[in-house]
């Protein structure tokens, strides 16, 4: 069970996919003009994610090493298919927010990252996990960098009104695209002073590693990264 | 008589420009243009130049104490900074979204790059873009006592006329340092007899400007149209102060023509395409982003060094 929770926490903050990974920037800065945008994405992604990491976890013996790209995007697009039924059925306006990134979460770079890394070598069970962790830490990115924006772009939060019109003008740069990148480069330095300080006091978040597994045993760059983690010493050890 | 002899490497001829210099210099140009502002503008011209230079004072000092780098405050580079960005604005602009202004020019454009020499675009004009951006109705409302809310740029969009006169002294609606043609242009002359700057970029700029709108801006050869498209909005500001900031224009003789070329067909662009009637500010920041590759293809040859013979093979 400690290995899942590890999953967890290292989906939510050691390799949080939007702040260390840096992965799926397109939904990150195109759908998180308000916070309810990010949540509805960063869920659904979830959603998809958790699903496709079980499948592909299960089918991971079957599916010949070849065509192994081609399985799991028909899995992810399946998934991808449901859900954006569903949003449809029941929470149309987020649908219609969010739009065309609900069909693109098929080609998220986070959702095929964790199959081809982790689903594809791993067990059900931690896959999962790790699905959830991955996909929560996307949820979190996302729904922090759609409530600042929608704080300072509109003085709204959560499409409640917290800051009067009557002496807030809202800065509309901040739901336009520059803002998300500003929000983003604020928050990921932020994350990385959090890290540099957690390093210092000697509780180290584990750097990230510079690629998108941190698995460092089947990694083609291997002999040329300087970045190493501890993962593929342990790794080593437990082969 | 060991006294005499002076061992120290290259340079020995120095000059005194320094960095505080210039910009001391360049206040010195900006100070009719100011001046006129606020007598055209009032004592709310006064607040708003006062709070821009204080807040990017501020932004600049305050970013230094808290990532531990040595004050850099005295170069008055950020005073130069929040002069030009203030005369950019209107004067109605409220006091409290200049401050976010001059903060977002010290520190995101100008510090979070490397300080003064590092950054890509004109932090005055960084700011002034994403002013316009965040509060676009603020930053466009030019409502002045006596003066009609339309700038003469956006009157000439919808056809009406403009007097010329009025224009090259300044009785304009407009931001607080672009109305007075003649206050800029004797900044001007100050900047270039005290060799601040030379006329590569303005003068380039301004006749690619003139070209672009005989060409296409569909008024054909109408003088009083292109004069006073010349002297409307920030051109004549951004061609003498904006475009030739030492840090975002390119550094090579050949490169600062192609600079103001660039400037020139972009500025005619935005005014005569464009969904604004103004375009100079966008035209000089895009500029700004194009330096390196211009530089890149205009590196001058050094004396001596003959160019490479292709040989046929």
């Amino acid at each position: 069970m400690s290995n899942n929770v590890e999953r967890l926490y290292n989906g939510i903050i050691k390799e949080n996919p939007t702040f260390v990974l840096m992965l799926g920037m397109c939904p990150t800065l195109a759908v998180t003009t308000s916070a309810v945008n990010g949540l509805g994405m960063g869920l659904s992604t979830t959603v998809v994610l958790v699903l496709s990491n079980l499948l592909i976890s299960l089918f991971r013996n079957i599916i010949p090493n070849g065509v192994r790209v081609p399985a799991f995007i028909v899995i992810v697009a399946s998934l991808v298919t449901m859900v954006q039924f569903l949003l449809n059925a029941y929470v149309p306006s987020i649908a219609a927010a969010l739009g065309v990134y609900i069909p693109l979460i098929v080609v998220n770079c986070i959702i095929l990252g964790r199959a081809e890394s982790y689903a594809s070598k791993n067990p059900p069970m931690p896959s999962t996990f790790d699905g959830l962790g991955m996909g929560l830490g996307f949820t979190f990115g996302l729904t922090s960098i759609g409530i600042i924006r929608e704080i300072l772009g509109a003085g709204q939060i959560f499409g409640v009104q917290i800051l009067s019109l009557k002496w807030f003008t809202p800065i509309t740069i901040f739901v336009m695209a520059p803002g998300a990148f500003i929000v983003l480069a604020c928050l990921v330095a932020i994350m990385n002073i959090v890290r540099a300080k957690m390093d210092a006091k000697g509780k180290p978040l584990a750097k990230p590693s510079g690629c998108i597994t941190g698995d460092c045993a089947s990694c083609g760059m291997s002999s040329a990264c300087t970045g190493k983690s501890q993962d593929a010493a342990s790794a080593a050890k437990s082969e | 008589m060991s006294d005499l002899f002076n061992v120290s490497s290259s340079p020995h001829i120095r000059s005194k420009d320094t960095s505080s210099r210039i910009m001391q210099y360049v206040v010195l140009a900006l100070l009719p243009t100011t001046l006129f502002g606020i007598y055209n503008f009032g004592i709310k011209a006064v607040i708003l130049i006062a709070v821009t230079i204080a807040s990017c004072i501020a932004s600049e000092w305050g970013y230094e104490k808290i990532v531990h780098k040595k004050s850099t405050i005295n170069d008055w580079s950020c005073v130069v900074t929040g002069l030009l960005l203030a005369l950019n604005l209107p004067a109605t602009l409220p006091w409290w979204e200049a401050v976010i202004g001059g903060f977002f020019a010290i520190v995101v454009v100008k510090m979070l790059f490397g300080g003064l020499g590092q950054n890509f675009m004109n932090p005055a004009l960084g700011a002034r873009c994403f002013l316009l951006i965040a509060f676009a109705a603020d930053m466009t409302n030019f409502t002045i006592d006596s003066y009609s809310g339309a700038t003469p740029l956006a009157l000439m969009r919808n056809g009406e006329s403009v007097n010329l006169m009025d224009m090259l002294i300044g009785k304009t609606a407009g931001t607080i340092g672009e109305t007075s043609v003649i206050a800029i242009l004797i900044g001007a002359i100050i900047l270039i007899l005290l060799g601040v700057i030379d006329l590569r970029i303005p003068g380039t700029y301004i006749i690619t400007f003139v070209v672009f709108m005989l060409l296409f801006s569909g008024h054909g050869f109408d003088m009083n149209y292109i004069v006073a498209q010349l002297c409307g909005g920030g051109l004549m500001l951004g061609a003498f102060f904006m475009a030739t900031d030492y840090v975002t224009s390119p550094i090579t003789p050949t490169g600062r023509i192609v600079f103001g070329i660039c400037l020139g067909i972009f500025t005619g662009l935005f005014r005569t395409f464009g969904a604004n009637a103004e375009g100079v500010s966008f035209a000089i920041i895009l500029s700004n982003l194009l330096v390196p590759i211009i530089e890149k293809y205009t590196v001058p040859r050094a004396f001596g060094v003959v160019k490479e013979v292709k040989k046929h093979e």
